[in-house]
């Protein structure tokens, strides 16, 4: 999200900056206000992580990182999430098309479904997964304390995010243009490919985007469901718990760093995707 | 008294929206602000509304010195192209606003309210929400709502421009016989040379941030003072070395003193008028000349393309040297 | 715009919708469904026995009175700051924006560490100073409230924004140009105008700041009856083995979230989509 509205290209065309005016007393008043929170409660605590991380030196900082286990953390953190944002790219785009495109009874249900993840507590995720995919599954499927466990907690609290970011692109998306291609004899197949999916690629990326940052930063889900077994389904937010809880804020500080740069490189591909979009028109 | 606009510039960035305005609007008459699209008649309405400030220059309003005050408090009516419906708001609500914001007596508001909607023909309406109405009905919700806070002026930003071209024709002469009826200062921008013809009392050319000519619709049209006067009020066409207007050319098919001969190279019938093209054996001046006849004259005439005719302007007829 | 061409259906067609169902079906509904089944397993009896157990009372008053408090600050901070980035003009607006998405992606237990770098009682950066004034910041309610605050930020903005963008200034104009002042503007049209993304975002905080779990973990130290939130309730119901209590206030907290999504979704104006 930028102040600019997102990623429909109709919609960039009606971004302009009419109807700003620069900031009055009061204004600028409350703009201070609203700063000061903004900075008291998200900009300074954040810079803290990163001035902590640094100031136990580069040393700590490498040896953290380099300490197996962490390292086995980071990786699996890494990996899960960059295949459920794989996964998430195809599904998230299927299932915003068939909420846009396709009509059945009971398709208002199916938006509420998708918003489930993003609204329930993670805790209670990590739960409903291990009662279709835990100990006494019905199905017979018994991923707890498992590698699969994390992937299977990341893709059900990732799936929001690429599909509400095509959906609204989507909906925009001129029919006419479709209409045209295919008159001029290009089948559906190639329309898709050519014309739409194109039109569609910011929008899947800033979803990835959100996925990716969402995937390695998740923590609740995974506390009851992967069982957090070092090396083996330990991911890189509980270890920066465990570094907290043994009073070492500085190797805490370190992963969460990472974590943190990783976000930020989130927000700025983002920013990016938005502006350019939004210049093409 | 009217609206007095003296010296006002205004600049957007490096675009320079007008420039060294001079204007002095009479009370009580329809003025319209006639220009092409960007070239400042806009800028200059909201700027008497006080929806935009200039960078120099007075506005006064009635003889009251409007120039640092804000909207709120220069009591101007203002209606926008796009209707500006308070779109949560019924019809009655829209045009009570500005009379509860003055803290009016319930029933005084509810009073003229019911007067406004009968003068605008909505009263069946006073309960719809603006998106249940047409667009011709939205804008006269406008205008209901911004006569209703009995404006010293009613400034109109290019008004019917959102509507289609029978609403447009219909809404454009509701508004000339409102005006006779309720006779307030009233300013509206358009850029539809017609709609400016037909409906003021008095008609100021707006090009490039700069005011072209003022004066009645008639002398715009008869005496152009230039060359975008002329061609922007009426389709032009030239003749020799001169523009003029194509239905002041007269057509015959003998040759008289001062006439130019060409040959008709095209001739299309739109309704009872014929539109003939004529190229001209002028060497100098070859592109065609734009003739326009009634059906009468051409059946008289009996011109068919392909014909050698001779051209020269009518007796009377205005025209430009260029 | 999309319009309301229908498309012809294929085998393809069919085939897509089986898939979504079916994968959604999968991965969301049969284990909420489960999670619902479990509850009552044995009736009411889950229900009961954790609704009479005064950790789970406490820490569900606890959860509630934090997510009302978050929610109400990210309210007026959030309808603030959308007015300020769409309406005006200033220096860093563009950062300002993009800094505002940053607690979405931030994950929440570096979220309770940063708060804990900052204000912990004995080390953090303005911790000691506070507590020297009678605050406590972390491992007390204004510590929870400020990490469920942090993590629900920008979801009030980002519902509001675009269609702050969308209504445009006229309507805003025209009331100036009526006689009102910038309250009243504010109050009578603004507000009214933007009324259905404000409620869609709060509702999308309250389920937000409900659910919070990994940042309050951290920054309240998670003390039975005083510091524990219902969220950290079903993590030590779930390890003392009490697993009925788990599931009961997880199916609380999950149908608090999930109703407040129906409502905002029934009620919503219809979008414009292909279908119903």
């Amino acid at each position: 999200m930028t102040v600019d509205t997102p990623l429909a290209p109709g919609a960039a065309r009606r971004r302009r900056a009419r109807g700003t005016t620069s900031l009055t007393r009061s204004s600028g008043l409350g703009l201070g206000i609203a700063l000061t929170w903004f900075s008291l409660l998200v900009l300074i605590p954040l810079s803290l992580i990163v001035i902590q991380s640094i100031d136990g030196g580069w040393e700590t900082f490498r040896q953290t990182l380099t300490n197996p286990q962490t390292a086995a953390a980071l990786r699996l953190t890494v990996t899960q999430a960059l295949i459920v944002t794989a996964i998430n790219v195809v599904m998230g785009t299927l299932i915003a098309w068939v909420l846009v495109r396709d009509r059945f009874p009971g398709k208002r249900v199916l938006e509420v479904v998708i918003d489930i993840p993003f609204a329930l507590p993670t805790i209670v995720a990590g739960l409903v997964l291990l009662s279709l995919y835990g100990p006494d599954s019905p199905l017979g499927v018994n991923v707890a304390n498992t590698e699969r466990s994390v992937f299977l907690a990341l893709l059900f609290v990732t799936l929001p995010f690429v599909v509400r970011t095509v959906q609204p692109v989507l909906m925009e998306l001129d029919r006419d243009v479709e209409e045209a291609a295919a008159s001029l004899g290009a089948s559906r197949f190639t329309t898709v490919r050519r014309i739409i999916l194109p039109s569609l690629v910011p929008a899947i990326t800033a979803g990835a985007a959100l996925s990716f940052a969402r995937g390695i930063s998740e923590y609740g889900s995974l506390v009851l469901l992967s069982g957090n077994l070092p090396n083996k389904t330990e991911v890189a937010s509980v270890r920066i718990l465990t570094y907290i809880e043994n009073g070492n804020e500085a190797a805490a500080a370190s992963v969460a760093t990472i974590l943190l740069l990783v976000a930020l490189a989130a927000i700025i591909l983002l920013q990016v995707i938005s502006k350019w979009v939004a210049r093409r028109g | 008294m009217g609206i007095e606009i003296r010296g006002v510039n205004k600049n957007f960035g490096d675009f320079v929206a007008l420039q060294d305005i001079d204007l002095s609007i009479p009370s009580g008459q329809l003025t319209a602000l006639l220009g092409p699209s960007g070239g400042g008649k806009s800028t200059l309405l909201r700027i008497i509304a006080g929806l935009e400030s200039s960078d120099s220059g007075t506005i006064e309003i009635e003889g009251l010195d409007a120039t640092g005050l804000p909207a709120q408090k220069r009591n101007v009516g203002f209606v926008f192209q796009h209707y500006a419906a308070f779109k949560h708001m019924t019809v009655e609500k829209n045009v009570a606003f500005g009379l509860e914001i003055r803290k009016k007596p319930k029933d005084e508001v509810k009073r003229r309210v019911a007067e406004l909607l009968k003068l605008v023909h909505l009263e069946q309406f006073s309960h719809r929400l603006p998106s249940q109405l047409s667009g011709g009905q939205r804008q006269r919700m406008a205008l209901a709502r911004a006569l209703a806070i009995e404006p010293s002026v009613l400034l109109l930003d290019e008004p019917f421009g959102a509507l289609d071209a029978k609403v447009r024709k219909e809404l454009r002469e509701w508004l000339r016989r409102l005006h006779d009826e309720v006779h307030v200062t009233t300013v509206f921008v358009t850029h539809d040379q017609e709609e400016a013809l037909e409906v003021s009392d008095n008609l100021v050319v707006i090009n490039d941030g700069r005011i072209e000519q003022v004066g009645s619709p008639d002398d715009l049209y008869d005496r152009p003072a230039s060359e975008f006067v002329l061609s922007f009020l009426g389709p032009v066409t030239r003749l020799g070395d001169h523009l003029i207007r194509p239905h002041d050319i007269d057509i015959t098919r003998y040759e008289h003193a001062a006439t130019t001969s060409g040959t008709i190279t095209r001739w299309t019938r739109v309704g009872f008028e014929i539109r003939l093209e004529v190229t001209p054996d002028d060497t100098l001046h070859p592109d065609p000349v734009q003739v326009i006849v009634t059906r009468t004259e051409a059946t008289a005439l009996q011109l068919n393309e392909g014909d050698t005719v001779w051209l020269r302007p009518r007796a009377g007829a205005e025209t430009v040297v260029s | 715009m999309a319009s309301r061409r229908a498309q012809p259906r294929t085998v393809g067609t069919y085939a897509r919708r089986l898939l979504v169902i079916g994968y959604l079906f999968l991965l969301v509904i049969w284990p909420v469904a489960l999670v619902v089944q479990k509850t009552f397993e044995g009736g009411l009896d889950n229900l009961q026995t954790a609704l009479s157990d005064p950790v789970v009372t406490d820490a569900l008053q606890l959860t509630v009175v934090v997510a009302l408090w978050a929610v109400a600050i990210n309210t007026v901070f959030g309808v603030g700051i959308s007015l300020l980035l769409v309406r005006y003009e200033f220096r860093g607006r563009g950062i300002l924006s993009a800094l505002i998405d940053l607690p979405l992606s931030v994950s929440p237990v570096v979220v309770g560490l940063a708060l804990l770098l900052a204000y912990g009682g004995t080390n953090g950066t303005f911790g000691p100073a506070l507590e020297d004034i009678g605050l406590q910041v972390a491992f007390a309610t204004p510590g929870i409230i400020m990490a469920t605050a942090f993590v629900s930020l920008p979801l009030v903005i980002r519902e509001v924004v675009p269609v702050l963008h969308e209504i445009g200034t006229e309507q805003e104009q025209a009331a100036t140009s009526l006689g009102a002042g910038p309250w009243q503007t504010f109050w009578r049209i603004t507000l009214p105008s933007i009324k259905w993304a404000l409620v869609y975002g709060v509702v999308l905080s309250l389920a937000r700041a409900l659910g919070e779990f990994g940042a309050v973990k951290i920054i309240s130290g998670n003390v039975a009856q005083q510091t524990q939130t219902a969220t950290l309730v079903v993590e030590q119901k779930y390890q003392d083995f009490e697993q009925g209590s788990a599931y009961a206030t997880s199916f609380l907290l999950a149908l608090i979230a999930v109703a407040a999504l129906v409502v905002v979704t029934i009620l919503r104006p219809k979008d414009d989509s292909d279908g119903d």
